[in-house]
């Protein structure tokens, strides 16, 4: 097994050989991931913004879920690698027609695959897929149920590098449906390995797990309390699509509470950042002038999002295989 | 049974052949040439010869890690840096500069990053030491010096706190 049994997205030399979960990565393959993106960074302000490490190798976005959005910079970020991609929604396809997720995959494989991105509704499903492949196809989440969005954990932690240099003195909110969101969880892994000191998660008791504090970070059910001098303010995106039950009233009295309004944002430092995962409810959880704002790095998180998956593919696919 | 060590060749001083790579290109460079030093050895290399050639081009850096051709054997490099070129390469007289001349594949990553910022009017190669062994047909315009190195051994060039350069030898 060339697989590190208790972190399956690792080899045995400690190298990034899937990436299915932030949570388990050590800080030197978080560190070496922002840097590499740094580096891709650069090759996106270019009068050529490709470079030839991936020439030759086969990227199937395979979406079980649609989203148009992480899709494309996933297949930009696999273009500007000069891989050759290959798109499939197979939530309209095979599966409709009764084929089993494996044997999907098998058949992809089969056609000389190298790296599969996969989206999925069920959490879990790219830890099945990565242990079905062969050594030589590495597996990417893009995205798996309630559990892990990496990538997009990922690209969160270079804005905030970013723009804020240094983790070990943040002070950082996260807002919203924590209880829906993928995102903050692969947030919160990350900016513990990467030695935030405070992290505070805001929301209303029904949107929030009971065992959040686990993962060591604050609670709050006030924004204007949980707000106060922090330093990054990463909302997140009320998923009504994945709402079921009725865990809130209404959008408009989720913005009333927890929605970022200017007044509310001044409590937080003055040069505090606003992120968000996008698409953007405008006027539920962020109001449209904190969205548009000076504090707001909303659309170069979108940018940093192709150059930390361009990171994420060329590192996992020069991985050791022996 | 062991093969015996090879022997270690006496190591050049690398501020003596900084001196001399110095007087080769004075008479070469003009105020519009863009110097390119290859990271990490060949920018602190190409920051003395700029400031000693008083050239008014901000320096370029570059890593070459995306270009290279040992990929799919040894991945992605572990620290890759950022490329920075601060001018416009269409139709500008470059000169890469490297510490250590060896096969030759650096340089030929180098250049194809530099046609992927624009077409350069042309590209000179300066080295401070070279060691042989080429792979590709590359030969440096401006040389400091050389040296014969057995395959297992490779020199590195190293920086000290005062900025003064200087050769070390690994035996691998």
């Amino acid at each position: 097994m060339w697989l590190d049994p208790r972190n399956p997205q690792l080899n045995k030399n400690g190298e990034l050989h899937h990436l299915l979960s932030i949570d388990g990565l050590p800080a030197d393959v978080l560190r070496q991931i922002l840097d590499a993106a740094e580096s891709f960074a650069g090759v996106t302000q270019r009068e050529v913004k490709k470079v030839p490490l991936l020439r030759g190798k086969s990227v199937f976005n395979i979406f079980f879920e649609n989203s148009t959005r992480t899709r494309t910079t996933f297949e930009i970020a696999a273009k500007r690698l000069s891989a050759d991609v290959i798109n499939l929604a197979i939530a309209q396809s095979s599966t409709s027609k009764g084929e089993s997720m494996l044997d999907t995959v098998a058949n992809l494989a089969a056609m000389q695959a190298d790296m599969f991105v996969v989206r999925h509704a069920a959490s879990g499903a790219p830890y099945l897929i990565a242990k079905h492949v062969g050594p030589d196809i590495h597996v990417i989440n893009a995205g798996d149920g309630r559990h892990q969005h990496p990538t997009q954990g990922l690209l969160d932690m270079f804005t905030i590098r970013h723009y804020k240099k240094d983790f070990t003195q943040l002070r950082v909110a996260i807002i919203g449906d924590i209880l829906h969101s993928r995102v903050a969880r692969s947030q919160i892994h990350a900016l513990t390995t990467l030695g935030c000191p405070e992290i505070r998660v805001i929301s209303p008791r029904t949107l929030i797990p009971a065992d959040i504090k686990s993962l060591g970070v604050h609670v709050y059910h006030d924004l204007r309390e949980g707000l106060k001098d922090v330093d990054v303010v990463s909302t997140l995106r009320l998923q009504n699509e994945r709402m079921q039950g009725a865990l809130l009233a209404s959008g408009q009295e989720f913005y009333k509470y927890y929605g970022i309004t200017p007044d509310k944002l001044a409590l937080a430092k003055p040069d505090a950042i606003v992120l968000h995962p996008g698409p953007m409810n405008r006027g539920v959880e962020i109001d449209s002038s904190v969205a548009d704002g000076g504090q707001s790095v909303i659309l170069p998180q979108v940018n940093f999002g192709i150059a930390i998956r361009m990171a994420v593919m060329s590192i996992v696919a020069g991985s050791w295989r022996g | 049974m062991n093969k015996p060590a090879p022997s270690r060749p006496p190591l050049p001083d690398a501020e003596h052949l900084l001196a001399k790579l110095l007087d080769q290109m004075h008479a070469v460079v003009g105020p519009d040439t863009g110097l390119v030093g290859i990271h990490t050895g060949g920018v602190w290399l190409a920051q003395r010869l700029h400031a000693g050639l008083g050239i008014k081009t901000p320096l370029g850096t570059l890593d070459v890690s995306f270009y290279r051709d040992d990929f799919d054997q040894k991945g992605l490099h572990r620290n890759v840096k950022t490329s920075d070129l601060p001018f416009d390469v269409e139709g500008r007289q470059l000169i890469l500069v490297d510490d250590v001349l060896y096969t030759g594949r650096t340089i030929r990553a180098a250049m194809n990053v530099l046609f992927d910022y624009g077409r350069p009017a042309g590209i000179k190669l300066a080295a401070l030491v070279d060691r042989g062994g080429r792979e590709l047909p590359v030969a440096p315009d401006f040389l400091g010096g050389n040296i014969t190195l057995a395959v297992s051994q490779s020199i590195e060039l190293t920086r000290d706190d005062a900025g003064k350069l200087s050769f070390k030898l690994h035996e691998n």
